[in-house]
């Protein structure tokens, strides 16, 4: 097994896979709001995403063990798939949110809840720190102490920021 | 004296499985006996903080202690058919008689003689031996989730975990969640058994899942004060790399076996199965033992998951409340068999489609 191949088994996305894919940047670079990227490359018995999504963007499963396929034009970066995905692997990148800056909005389920303003490190997919970013707002969209953390940061990262730790 | 009572359907075992057996059997009308040995219904998804899996009607999304609390509700409904027995172990059986006994807290016993029996015991935690694994701080992965999930006692302040499996990956999330310190998941196999997504989650948080990687031995005088785990090659020996690492618990999350020892006594036919995780009951689609009153659900027939749990248990109170000859609706025996087959039908079903083939017996010769 090479090095990549061992790096995803131990649950490291390493290049998109099927359930795992960015937005077409022709549609996600000035989309308001954001777009979703879903981050689920195992067939799994699993599927509220899709019974969550309010507008149909995860497409309905022929097989409840299908990978999640996305209509990008439907998409409005609401957020709510990713409060409600059990797994955390549902993101909303709104790349739109200002010159350098995108806005990610990232389930979080750990303590403390931070609040808007602060300041707190952004993730990669092994933990790294690769950024500061900025609380720009706090949402528990299903009352069920799921929030979604929205957090400005470096655009350049969208493709790697996918969790915060708070800093105390 | 000791006291005696009849019943038409005992349950033992207030988990998933048995919720919903009883829910589903008390719903037809039967009168439902159900004994937990705990303090409290639920079983295993009181311990359960995260969201679940599956599909909308299996309450996917819901976090496990409330899907209790639903199963419960939905108990409710027919509480005047349902006597719950808390604190209650089912002992043993006498197949002469069709007797059980029963120890009701430390001091009462009680016998039970029901019409119709369904076990869903759940399952037991497996443990693995190394050197010095009697010292203080080695722990089940169970025990760590009724310490914090239950009691809100966190174990100590930084974990090894064992297991890499939806347990390992599961209680590994939750110790963080309680502000404990993961310090690394090692897993022998090449690969991260539980679901890729609940690896990513701790990856996420900067903890090191190590594939091939195996404890040998724990460290500590009084109480553990670290462990020193090894690599291992492809045929699981050892390579001669190990490494040491700091923590004051070890956390065993290396499996499940289902707990059949009431299914033996009831001279149900057994068999040994690796993909359902040791020994258990043979079945027809009913889930009817070889033992015409005795029925099985959830990991006591195969480590699986709530969710085939509580349709398990569906199908079990289904066909033993019709074994009464209480009017049930047949449409769900099939419905149920439908949402059975889609949790099954993925790639990590396999290995359940596979062990379940080898116990399902189309029918019994009566
Ligand atoms: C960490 C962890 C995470 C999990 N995550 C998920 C998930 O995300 N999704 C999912 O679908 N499943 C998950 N599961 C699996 C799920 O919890 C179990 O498959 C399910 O609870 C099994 O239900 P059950 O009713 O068969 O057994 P249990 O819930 O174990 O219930 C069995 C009950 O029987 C009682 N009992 C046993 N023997 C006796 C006796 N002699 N007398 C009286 N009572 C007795 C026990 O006290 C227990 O309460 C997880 C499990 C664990 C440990
Ligand atoms: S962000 Fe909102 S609209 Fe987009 S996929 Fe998720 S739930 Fe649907
Ligand atoms: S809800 Fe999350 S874990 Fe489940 S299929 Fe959708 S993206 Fe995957």
């Amino acid at each position: 097994m090479n090095e990549n191949e061992m790096l995803f088994s131990s649950g490291v996305l390493t290049g998109e896979r099927k359930g795992a894919v960015s937005p077409p940047e022709s549609l996600w670079n000035d989309k308001k709001g954001g777009l979703v990227v879903v981050e689920c490359p195992q067939r799994i018995p699993c599927n509220p995403c899709n019974t969550s999504c309010p507008v149909g963007a995860i497409k309905t499963f022929a097989d409840i063990n299908d990978t999640p396929e996305i209509d990008y034009s439907k998409c409005t970066g609401c957020a709510i798939c990713a409060a409600v995905c059990p797994g955390l692997a549902c993101f909303v990148i709104d790349l739109s949110f200002s010159p350098d800056k995108a806005l990610y909005k990232l389930p979080y389920e750990m303590l403390p809840v931070p609040s808007k303003g602060d300041s707190v490190d952004c993730l990669g997919r092994t933990g790294e720190v690769l950024a500061k970013g900025t609380v720009e707002a706090v949402t528990e969209p299903k009352r069920d102490r799921t929030h979604v953390v929205h957090v400005s940061a470096p655009k350049e990262l969208a493709r790697d920021i996918r969790a915060i730790r708070v800093v105390k | 004296m000791m006291k005696e009572t009849t019943t038409d359907i005992l349950v033992i075992g207030g988990g998933a499985a048995g919720l919903s057996a009883a829910a589903e059997a008390s719903s037809s009308g039967a009168k439902v006996t159900v004994v937990e040995s705990d303090l409290h219904l639920g079983g295993q998804l009181v311990k359960q903080t995260h969201k679940f899996f599956g599909s909308k009607d299996e309450y996917a999304g819901t976090r496990g202690y409330k899907i209790a609390d639903i199963l419960l509700d939905e108990i409710k409904q027919n509480e005047k058919n349902v006597d719950v027995m808390t604190n209650t172990t089912i002992t043993g059986y006498y197949i002469e008689d069709g007797m059980f006994t029963a120890m009701r807290g430390e001091e009462s016993y009680i016998r039970i003689k029901p019409k119709k029996t369904i076990v869903a015991t759940g399952a037991q935690e497996r443990l693995i031996p190394f050197p010095n694994n009697d010292i203080p701080g080695v722990y089940g992965a169970g025990a760590v989730q009724t310490l914090m999930n239950v009691y809100g006692v966190t174990p100590g302040h930084r974990v090894l975990m064992i297991g890499a499996g939806n347990i390992g990956l599961i209680v590994s999330y939750q110790l963080m969640q309680a502000g404990v310190e993961v310090a690394a998941v090692v897993e022998a196999m090449p690969k991260v058994g539980g679901y890729w997504v609940h690896a990513a989650k701790i990856r996420r948080m900067g903890v090191p899942i190590l594939l091939r990687h195996s404890i040998k031995e724990a460290l500590g005088d009084r109480v553990i004060d670290g462990a020193v785990i090894m690599e291992l090659d492809d045929k699981f020996a050892p390579t001669g790399a190990e490494r040491k690492i700091d923590c004051d618990v070890i956390c065993l999350a290396v499996g499940l076996t289902p707990t059949t020892e009431i299914l033996s006594q009831a001279g149900c036919d057994m068999r040994y199965v690796p993909q359902l995780c040791g020994f258990v009951a043979l079945r027809d689609r009913t889930m009817r033992t070889s033992n015409p009153d005795f029925w099985s659900a959830g990991d006591a027939t195969g480590i699986e998951e709530a969710s085939a749990a509580m349709v398990e248990g569906r199908i079990a109170g289904l066909c033993a409340a019709r074994s009464l000859g209480l009017p049930v609706k047949s449409d769900r025996f099939d419905e149920y068999w439908s949402r059975l087959d889609h949790l099954r039908a993925g790639e990590v079903g396999e290995k359940i489609r596979a062990g379940v083939a080898k116990v399902m017996r189309d029918r019994w010769e009566d």
